[in-house]
């Protein structure tokens, strides 16, 4: 089953090397706990994101092992150390095995 | 023979019947899902948790949730560490407790040196009415915690996290 999931990632408009910068990431994504029933009265089985990683310029900046107690379309505001112009790369995986995948160049002057 | 009389009598029949109707509708709802886990409950639900250590800290983390949420659906929250985030002094993890989700680990953040700031925010999803913990495992070894209360008139599980 392929299932449709955009993510989006963001920072602020200038970023000097040595800045500590937020980053918005918000995943577009259903966090089905399994606990719900659909219109039928069938239970909609658990599909969670189990992780979600980051890293910049290969490096991994973050982290976080979640679970269902984490809300729909997952939303993360965490913060970096920049120091030079490089790649972030966004990873997740969720319960049925969709990976998901952003990659985002970080402009640093 | 009456020892109570007819209005005394309406008025017991009313409220236990209105108690009754809440409880069924408190049930329907599921807001009391899930049983409340003790603190210490909560702590040996964490894996690294030191076994020997019998609370952490209480200085360094703050835990910034609302008071009132409307749903459990899509709670902010936002973790605070009184950490410089240098080589020598970091949060390592820090973890996101329920009281009351059938999940007690929300989320696990792995945080090192290179975040430069020891803040974190998200969305939570609650079962109802609980204490959410923070907890934050620091470089030195030391745990800090901070609990808040949290008000959820609705449960985000509505119907089957108890069976």
């Amino acid at each position: 089953m392929s299932l449709q999931m955009n993510a989006r990632l963001t920072w602020p408009q200038n970023i000097n090397s040595g800045d500590v910068i937020k980053l918005r990431l918000l995943i577009q994504h259903p966090m089905e706990t399994g606990y719900l029933q659909d219109f039928t009265g069938h239970y909609i089985p658990r599909n969670v994101i189990q992780w979600v990683k980051a890293t910049y310029d290969q490096r991994e900046v973050f982290h976080v092992q979640t679970s269902s107690g984490i809300a729909a379309n997952p939303f993360f505001e965490f913060y970096l150390k920049a120091s030079v112009s490089g790649l972030i790369v966004v990873n997740w995986l969720d319960d049925l095995g969709n990976e998901g995948e952003l990659k985002q160049l970080l402009p640093v002057k | 023979m009456s020892v109570l009389s007819t209005s005394k009598r309406k008025l017991l029949l009313g409220l236990s019947l209105g108690g009754w109707v809440w409880s069924q509708i408190t049930h329907a709802q599921n807001m009391t899902s899930g049983r409340l886990r003790s603190m210490e409950e909560m702590l040996r639900g964490v894996e690294s948790y030191p076994r020997a250590l019998k609370t952490p800290l209480e200085t360094k983390v703050k835990l910034y949730i609302p008071l009132l949420a409307d749903n459990g659906n899509s709670v902010p929250a936002n973790v605070l560490v009184d950490s410089a985030m240098t080589q020598s002094d970091h949060v390592e993890s820090l973890y996101l407790l329920s009281q009351r989700n059938p999940v007690l680990i929300m989320a696990h953040f792995h945080m090192g040196p290179w975040c430069g700031r020891a803040e974190v925010n998200t969305r939570l999803r609650l079962a109802g009415s609980q204490k959410v913990m923070a907890l934050a495992k620091m470089s030195n070894g030391n745990w800090h915690y901070h609990m808040a209360e949290v008000i959820a008139t609705e449960s985000a599980c509505v119907d089957a996290s108890e069976s």
